[in-house]
């Protein structure tokens, strides 16, 4: 009966993280095409001779992606993968 | 420098014969260790994480991104860095929601996972149409692309280059089943990423390898507009439109979710989207410097002259570069590019044929290994035979554009059943046919009722459909009917079913 209320308890953890990293990933990615949609001049400003806002905006999205993943991964190693060892044991 | 083009290059020709001798000898080892479903399908579960990243990466890279994007970028500057993202951003939402509990609840398929719980026969009907469709437009567009490529760079009649590409990728799939085709996608990603990487250095070496002297030689050269935001997402909903599909179809692409059944658990799972995600954002990373200078060193009129999409950006680049001894090597990667990605799709395309609707619906759940193998070989022979019917019958066609609408198709049919199917207790048969029904079909209809086919294609003055790409309806509306139908038909067996997939995704076992 432990077991089953240890795996809901992961089960709630998983999906709290997983919503919270994809709402992220989404507001982000989305945030960075409303600008291409509804602030095109903004995005054509120069950051420096040669960066654009878009095109550093742009690139910062794809480093956010990557740091998102990395937390995911971080997370399920450390928290995840202990959890399900610990829940297989008590079978 | 142009003139290279459409003769026969020497050192391409090399590069291809021996790619292809390179993966028809992976394919006789993989035959030899392909005797079960297990291994024709999964690639007998015993694929490493870095070598699946390697291959996800690689069936994700198709040659329609690699010339297509850095054509895109070399002819309209920024608006090619949208696609770019919006390729990459599908990755950690197939990490966060779908990769672990698609490993530990399928086996072959991601049918297996919406089936899970619910009456197997009408949601594996329902899931191998989706899959069949996505299949069939992603086709269309690497056969295209491939015919064209082969014709462009080696002076082969368009047919006959199609029918090479639709041969050479079936003897992979036929013999050697998953365990080559993965050999063969990671060859090809490794290629392709030293390819790109080598064209990006030389690019940078005439820009003291700082790519902001690159970006200012172009705003220097076409003005800086082409720094920012331009003519090709015209109207905003269409741009959310677009995002939308590029986003959330990667988690729906059967090819992309077959390979998480290669590795042996769901860590190993995890483990290969982070490498997936590395190595797809470094290559769109370079594809940008790439486009860019094809822009500044061959110049938009020169690229525009060969081909009004710009789809050989990237080689009159490395012409430029590297002479015509490099150009030949970039396509012969080029040309191992498609022939990869057509691989996967066509195996993708035979497990929907087979496991879902052979084996699960018509036999009931019970064939022996022998006819699932025999099912599965004349499933691939099919779809290589449909692949190259349809390569000739839709030659003409914008690649770019075909595999948006694959995207736009696997993000409203397949990604919100598979989803709810995992997390949502209250998912019903009923909810998962309607979705995934509904899903296809509004996004065909929109895309035929679309300017691209209305205007572009059939000529007309004006379209029903104000979008490009129906994503940013067709994906809601398959969601909503989900839950409509799910609320007002409950299925009493699939919640109490719940518990058990609960479980299964997270523990990968049933006790």
């Amino acid at each position: 009966m432990s077991s089953s209320t240890d795996l809901e308890r992961l089960n709630a953890a998983r999906l709290k993280i997983a919503i919270r990293l994809t709402v992220a990933m989404m507001a982000f990615y989305f945030g960075f095409i409303l600008l291409v949609a509804f602030r095109k001049n903004l995005l054509t400003m120069l950051v420096s001779p040669g960066l654009s806002l878009g095109i550093l905006l742009g690139a910062l999205v794809i480093v956010a992606a990557w740091i998102l993943v990395w937390i995911y991964v971080r997370w399920a190693n450390r928290h995840y993968d202990q959890s399900i060892a610990d829940l297989r044991e008590q079978l | 420098m142009t003139s290279s083009l459409g003769e026969p290059n020497l050192i391409a020709i090399t590069g291809f014969f021996l790619f292809i001798a390179l993966s028809l000898g992976i394919t006789y080892v993989a035959a030899r260790r392909t005797r079960d479903p297990e291994h024709f399908y999964a690639a007998g579960r015993s694929v490493t994480g870095l070598q699946n990243g390697l291959a996800l990466a690689g069936d994700y890279m198709s040659a329609a991104s690699f010339l297509g994007i850095a054509g895109l970028v070399a002819l309209s500057g920024f608006d090619g860095l949208i696609y770019s993202i919006g390729f990459l951003v599908g990755w950690p939402i197939v990490m966060f929601l779908i990769a672990e509990p698609l490993r530990n609840l399928g086996r072959f398929t991601f049918s297996d996972v919406v089936a899970f719980r619910l009456r197997q026969a009408p949601v594996r009907v329902a899931a191998a149409t989706g899959s069949l469709a996505v299949v069939a437009f992603y086709l269309i567009a690497q056969m295209v692309g491939a015919g064209n490529l082969i014709r462009l760079l080696f002076g082969l009649p368009y047919e006959l280059a199609v029918i090479i590409v639709g041969a050479v990728m079936l003897a992979y799939v036929l013999f050697g089943g998953m365990i080559a085709t993965t050999w063969v996608q990671i060859v090809k990603a490794v290629l392709l990423l030293l390819g790109a990487f080598l064209l990006a250095v030389l690019t940078l070496a005439r820009f003291d390898f700082n790519p902001l002297m690159l970006f200012e030689a172009a705003g220097d050269h076409y003005g800086l507009r082409v720094l920012g935001p331009g003519g090709l997402v015209s109207d905003p909903i269409d741009a959310i439109s677009l995002g939308l599909a590029l986003m959330l179809g990667t988690a729906g692409l059967p090819h992309i979710l077959m390979r998480f059944y290669t590795v042996p658990d769901a860590r190993t799972a995890r483990t290969s989207v982070s490498y997936a995600t590395a190595i797809i954002g470094v290559f769109y990373l370079l594809t940008f410097i790439l486009g860019f200078g094809a822009m500044v060193i061959v110049g938009q009129d020169t690229i525009r002259d060969v081909d009004t999409g710009g789809n050989m950006a990237a080689l009159l680049l490395a012409s430029a570069l590297g002479g015509p001894g490099f150009m030949g090597f970039i396509s012969a990667v080029a040309f191992a590019t498609i022939l990869a990605v057509v691989a996967g799709l066509t195996l993708a395309g035979a497990a929907a044929l087979s496991h879902d609707l052979w084996v699960n619906v018509v036999r009931g759940g019970s064939a022996s290994d022998q006819e699932q193998l025999r099912v599965a070989r004349v499933a691939s022979a099919l779809l290589g035979v449909l692949a190259i019917v349809l390569g000739i019958v839709f030659e003409g066609q914008n690649v770019a554009y075909m595999v948006g609408l694959a995207f736009a198709i696997a993000a409203s049919a397949n990604f919100p059943a598979l989803l709810l199917s995992i997390f949502w207790r209250g998912f019903t048969t009923r909810g998962a046919q309607a979705s995934m029904f509904t899903g296809t079909v509004v996004s065909l209809v929109l895309i035929y009722l679309s300017p691209a086919i209305q205007m572009d294609v059939l000529g007309h003055a004006s379209a029903i459909f104000p979008l490009r790409n129906p994503g940013i309806i067709s994906i809601p509306l398959a969601f909503l009917v989900a839950l409509i139908v799910s609320v007002v038909w409950p299925e009493p067996a699939a919640a109490s079913g719940f518990a058990k997939l609960e479980r299964r995704a997270h523990l990968g076992v049933d006790e």
